[in-house]
């Protein structure tokens, strides 16, 4: 919402400067968004007489000029054609900045000739586009005079944010209400004198809304007034006009856009010699087609407001007028509008066709309804003034509807829900300086609330109403209370463990991003989503339009973009969310991370190759460790889904159906249509599938150390391909429980040796007694036990 | 006695003569062995007269422990020579590098998150969680925005498809909904953060279609707006990190809280560095307020009973100001130039007594 200071001042009576006003506005709700004071800007621009313009002896476009400025004589070299002898003209003299092209004028030399200042054109005042010629300033404009202020372009504009419940500041008076309010001054008085009609229109107006919606239009007040000349509005209405970014385009239009702003109230005129018949509102017909005032042509949807004559469609009702019946220079006699549209329905047509108006941004937000008539008079007059001619009776269609709001406060309420101690008159007067009529009435302030503050309902409105004229720099700050006397832990277990997994990743070496919660339906296909379900129904763009179904595909595509500015070596992961499904249950917290490239840069020591699928496992793991989850009675399941490469991934499993976290190197075709370069290996910890054992108390158990000698010894077995390294370490595990401590693997061949088919496994089992040293004897009878367990469940033989 | 001293002479200049292990042990054998020099004087004892052994026994063991000795000290400093050359021979260049070690960062979302938690932790707070994709209900009606509000078409929503009630779910506007969703599953008093990623279907310079808020909520019998003010005030220090922070409310709108306000910090540009607290600009932080009585009736708090404030604030915005990133997008686009210059140490967790960041 835009408008100028003198604008203001027809409302407001005041002599606070401009800075106490925009600080106020903003103090009070009303957010100034940006001044802009032409009037400081412009003032060392002064109004200058041209004694005389001769032709430059060097050059046949430029003149030289005597210039008269009211203080000095001085000589300035123009290049504008209008330049001439004995005109009045803009003058800057030397050493100021010009704002439209931001350089400082020096005295200086023109082909020959000193040139001290420049005569100036609308561009280089920053006014306009308009370069052809110098500014030409009235004959009568006295010299040395801000040129700005002669022309009335030093009217501060002011440009503030309405917040969507305050409709009533959508025209300056409502403005000027809410600083007479905070005490900038008094609100003039704006009493709608009638402008008593001379005939009876000829023009019927009708609602013909039964059976469909009585609220889309509860009242159109019309008018007819005859015998107007539409010719320009005047200079200080198009001024005012334009500098709120309006173009003025005639007078009766610019009246109603006037009126729009001035009191929050849309009008509209038609063109009466343009009409057929009688005007009335009703819903539009299927099929119905409007070329609007904005030169486009709508194809209506149904059950939207429609303003007709008896040969269709006029207007959109709230929304914008038809160019069929618009005002031209030509039109004689207008019918007037001043009616009332459903906020809802205005929105909802508004919306559907895709137009925004000053009119239909009022409706929506709901107009003063106890202002229709007077908005009709208040019209009127200035058409008149401005037009001529003469005004009809009023037609009014339908009823104003009857406006009654009562709200309470207890006054105690401002204190306890602001902290502002203000007593219960103070409230009483800050409502009735709004515009509410309040009293207390047994320790309850009744505000009967005004008709155009419908954002008003209940106590806390008020509240707000008091505590923000009032001032919101008076809240006192004020500490939060203990909330216990214990300190306690602000994150649950697993808020805990969704941090601990970031912190586990990073110290791996790993960087953490953060990606879209969307990705493109074709990737998230790839990662076993693409529901339509999920897809959105407006993405912003073709390549983030469905949930994720993993956190992955975002990440191999980063580690791709990576790969290609160059980066050998890339390690991403990402904590956050992925959707199987629109309901809360199916998003769920992953722990992902890609890598690709080769581990390592390339190193003297030789260290380098590329990433394999043991570095996810190895972050897998890492992360399940870091979590609790108890790692070593896991089962790895080779079944992992179709992004993974099918012979090198897996899928760590607690219990049958519990999958804790997958990894493996990413399926080549996957890699091809994300146009990702391998090898690239991935792993997905499924953070929510990790069971969570609440602490019970903080003491570890007792630390059992045996003071006896462990012993390793190594095993090496023949076994076919298709067993495992985790079937052989199993059942090694598995053949004393008590003895065996941990078994480890240190050797894979599969050479010559082993014969065809077959590798060698070699294990290194550690031995840990607790009671007594163990003898050769014990080692070789639980060495028995080891090789016969193996050889059961492997099929293998111990290597000779 | 002449014999023993010119055998003295004779094998301590052998010893001193030997250059490696070998001869060393050939003049111990020839010396101390069984058939050694002086080990045949030993047995000649045996057959002297007693006087006699009393003058030679001392002699020749003094003789032997001598040669001993001198054996011992020349094989030490043979094998400290042998050592030195060896240690000399072993010399590398140590200024070759270390085999790299990749640093890994976390982001500065999830660092920032982190930082808030630890600041309202202090203040009695704990955090709560909501879905990604919400119910209309709790992203717009249950906060007092009905379906043709005007309000809502602040709210730029992603949707997901209609399903078959009718009804269509939407990627949540704003962390708000986790307000709604904590009335209903506990009672007051309540004191809740709620991190978590919000949607907004908008892109531009200072727009990505995700990023991050933080709610907190607030509902006890006499908590007021001087409360928040309060909460807001020490939040804004302690994360900034600075004495003082220079704050305005001004009255806004939201459809949720009555009264409403938006909160701005003083904040100056010093050459094209912002300092947050100080100075005659202001910047925009967060909007907040009292709980609307239809919020807390939605939530099923008894709004004649209960009361609260409650405030959101962009996660990614702040972040932007205390650690001077000056590009939004750039926190999505995981660039490792970025990730690396913006992340944070893995051991660099916030906590206030360790500082919230170092």
């Amino acid at each position: 919402m835009k408008f100028t200071l003198s604008w203001l001042k027809d409302h407001l009576d005041t002599t606070a400067d401009l800075k106490t006003i925009t600080d106020t506005l903003t103090a009070i709700g009303l957010e100034v968004e940006s001044v802009t004071d032409n009037g400081a800007a412009l003032a060392p621009f002064t109004v200058a007489y041209v004694q005389k313009a001769e032709p430059h002896p060097n050059a046949d476009k430029l003149r030289v000029c005597v210039v008269e400025t009211g203080t000095e004589t001085v000589q300035v070299v123009c290049g504008a054609p209008n330049a001439r002898t004995g005109m009045k003209a803009v003058f800057a003299r030397s050493g100021l900045t010009v704002p439209g092209t931001g350089l400082t004028l020096k005295p200086s030399e023109i082909r020959g000739v000193a040139s001290n200042g420049m005569l100036v054109s609308e561009r280089e005042m920053g006014l306009s586009e308009a370069h052809d010629g110098i500014i030409e300033m009235p004959g009568d404009a006295p010299l040395g005079v801000p040129f700005a202020q002669v022309l009335g372009l030093d009217d501060p504009v002011i440009e503030i944010n309405i917040t969507p419940n305050r409709q009533d500041c959508l025209g300056v008076r409502g403005i000027a209400r809410d600083l007479a309010a905070a005490g900038i001054g008094a609100l003039k008085p704006a009493g709608s004198v009638s402008v008593p009609g001379t005939f009876r229109s000829l023009v019927g107006i009708s609602l013909k809304l039964e059976g469909v919606d009585g609220a889309a239009c509860p009242v159109f007040v019309g008018r007819t007034i005859r015998g107007v000349r539409n010719g320009p509005s005047p200079a200080w209405m198009q001024r005012r006009l334009k500098s709120i970014g309006l173009r003025p385009i005639s007078a009766l239009v610019d009246v109603t856009n006037y009126l729009s702003y001035d009191r929050a109230r849309p009008l509209h005129v038609y063109d009466a010699a343009k009409l057929t018949g009688g005007i009335h509102v009703r819903v539009s017909n299927p099929g119905e087609e409007l070329a609007a005032l904005d030169g486009r042509t709508y194809a209506l949807p149904e059950g939207v407001c429609v303003i007709a004559d008896d040969a269709g469609a006029l207007g959109l009702g709230g929304v914008m007028g038809g160019e069929s019946s618009g005002c031209t220079p030509e039109t004689t006699e207008v019918v007037l509008e001043s009616a009332l549209f459903d906020p809802v329905r205005t929105a909802y047509t508004g919306r559907m066709l895709g137009i925004n108006s000053d009119a239909r941004y009022r409706f929506e937000r709901g107009v003063d309804s106890q202002y229709v008539i007077g908005g009709a008079e208040d019209a009127t007059r200035l058409i008149l003034e401005i037009c001529g001619g003469e005004a009809s009776e009023l037609v009014i269609a339908g009823a104003v509807p009857e406006w009654s709001r009562t709200a309470e406060m207890r006054p105690d309420r401002v204190r306890t829900l602001t902290g502002i101690d203000i007593p219960a008159a103070d409230s009483v007067r800050r409502l009735e300086s709004l515009g509410f009529e309040a009293e207390e009435i047994g320790g309850v302030i009744q505000a009967r609330v005004p008709s155009w503050r419908t954002d008003i309902e209940g106590e806390a409105d008020l509240v707000e109403e008091v505590a923000r004229i009032h001032g919101f720099h008076a809240i006192p700050s004020t500490m939060l209370p203990p909330v216990s006397e214990t300190i306690k832990p602000a994150v649950n277990t697993r808020q805990r463990l969704v941090r601990a997994a970031r912190r586990v990743l990073a110290a791996r070496g790993m960087n953490e991003a953060v990606t879209w919660s969307f990705t493109s339906s074709a990737s998230a296909a790839l990662f076993g989503g693409g529901s339509p379900a999920l897809a959105l129904a407006n993405p912003i763009s073709a390549d983030l339009d469905a949930m994720r179904p993993s956190v992955l595909p975002n990440l191999v595509e980063a580690a791709g973009r990576n790969a290609d500015r160059g980066f050998t070596s890339v390690a991403l992961f990402e904590v956050g969310p992925q959707y199987a499904g629109d309901a809360p249950e199916d998003q769920s917290t992953v722990a992902g991370g890609v890598r690709s490239g080769v581990g390592h840069q390339r190193h003297w020591s030789d260290a380098t190759g590329p990433v394999t699928v043991f570095d996810a496992k190895a972050d897998a793991l890492a992360v399940l460790d870091a979590l609790g989850a108890a790692t070593a009675n896991l089962r790895i399941a080779t079944d992992a889904p179709g992004w993974f490469h099918p012979g090198r991934s897996g899928r760590l499993m607690l219990g049958p159906k519990n999958c804790l976290a997958q990894f493996g190197e990413l399926h080549p075709k996957v890699l091809k249509a994300l146009d990702v370069k391998g090898p690239v290996v991935a792993f997905e910890v499924f953070v929510d599938n990790i069971p969570v054992k609440e602490r019970k108390r903080t003491s570890k158990p007792a630390l059992t150390a045996s003071p006896f000698q462990a012993v390793e010894r190594d095993f090496a077995f023949i076994v076919g391909q298709a067993v495992t390294a985790h079937d052989v370490m199993n059942a090694a595990s598995g053949a004393d429980k008590l003895l065996i401590e941990s078994v480890s693997l240190f050797d894979v061949y599969d050479g010559p040796g082993v014969g065809d088919g077959n590798k060698s496994l070699a294990i290194a089992v550690r031995l840990q007694p607790t009671d007594r040293t163990l003898t050769d004897a014990d080692i070789d009878a639980v060495s028995k036990k080891i090789v016969a367990a193996v050889e059961k469940a492997t099929g293998g033989k111990l290597r000779g | 006695m002449q014999d023993t001293d010119s055998l003295r002479n004779d094998l301590l200049s052998q010893i001193a003569a030997a250059t490696d292990a070998g001869a060393l042990e050939q003049i111990r054998v020839s010396a101390l062995g069984k058939k050694g020099a002086i080990s045949e004087l030993m047995r000649g004892l045996g057959q002297m007269s007693p006087d006699e052994r009393k003058a030679a026994g001392p002699a020749l063991n003094r003789l032997k422990d001598d040669v001993d000795a001198a054996i011992r000290a020349a094989r030490e400093k043979l094998d400290e020579a042998a050592l030195d050359a060896r240690l000399a021979g072993e010399r590398i260049d140590v200024t070759l590098p270390v085999l790299p070690e990749a640093r890994g960062t976390i982001h500065p979302v999830s660092q920032v998150i982190d930082e808030v938690t630890e600041i309202f932790a202090q203040m009695g707070f704990s955090v709560a969680e909501g879905p990604d994709i919400e119910e209309d209900f709790y992203n717009f009606t249950a906060l007092n925005i009905p379906p043709e509000h005007p309000a809502r078409q602040m709210h730029d929503t992603f949707y997901l498809p209609e399903r078959p009630d009718g009804t269509r779910r939407v990627l949540r506007t704003h962390t708000s909904p986790v307000q709604i969703r904590t009335m209903l599953s506990s009672k007051p008093p309540l004191r809740i953060i709620a991190p978590g990623r919000t949607f907004r279907c908008d892109s531009d310079q200072t727009h990505t279609p995700m990023f991050h808020q933080v709610e907190a909520l607030v509902i006890d019998e006499s908590t007021h707006m001087g409360h928040l003010k309060g909460c807001i005030e020490a939040f804004c220090r302690a994360f900034f990190e600075v004495d003082e922070v220079k704050m305005r409310f001004r009255p806004s709108y939201f459809p949720f809280t009555e009264p409403s306000a938006e909160v701005d910090i003083g904040c100056r540009r010093d050459g094209g560095e912002l300092r947050i607290g100080e100075g005659d600009d202001w910047l925009e932080i967060m909007g907040c307020g009292m709980v609307h009585p239809k919020v807390l009736e939605h939530g099923g708090i008894d709004p004649s009973k209960y009361q609260g404030f409650a405030f959101g604030m962009g996660i990614d915005r702040i972040a932007m100001l205390k650690y001077g990133a000056p590009d939004l997008r750039a926190f999505f686009d995981s660039d490792l130039r970025w990730l690396r210059h913006y992340g944070f140490s893995s051991l660099n967790v916030p906590t206030l007594g360790q500082g919230i960041s170092r």
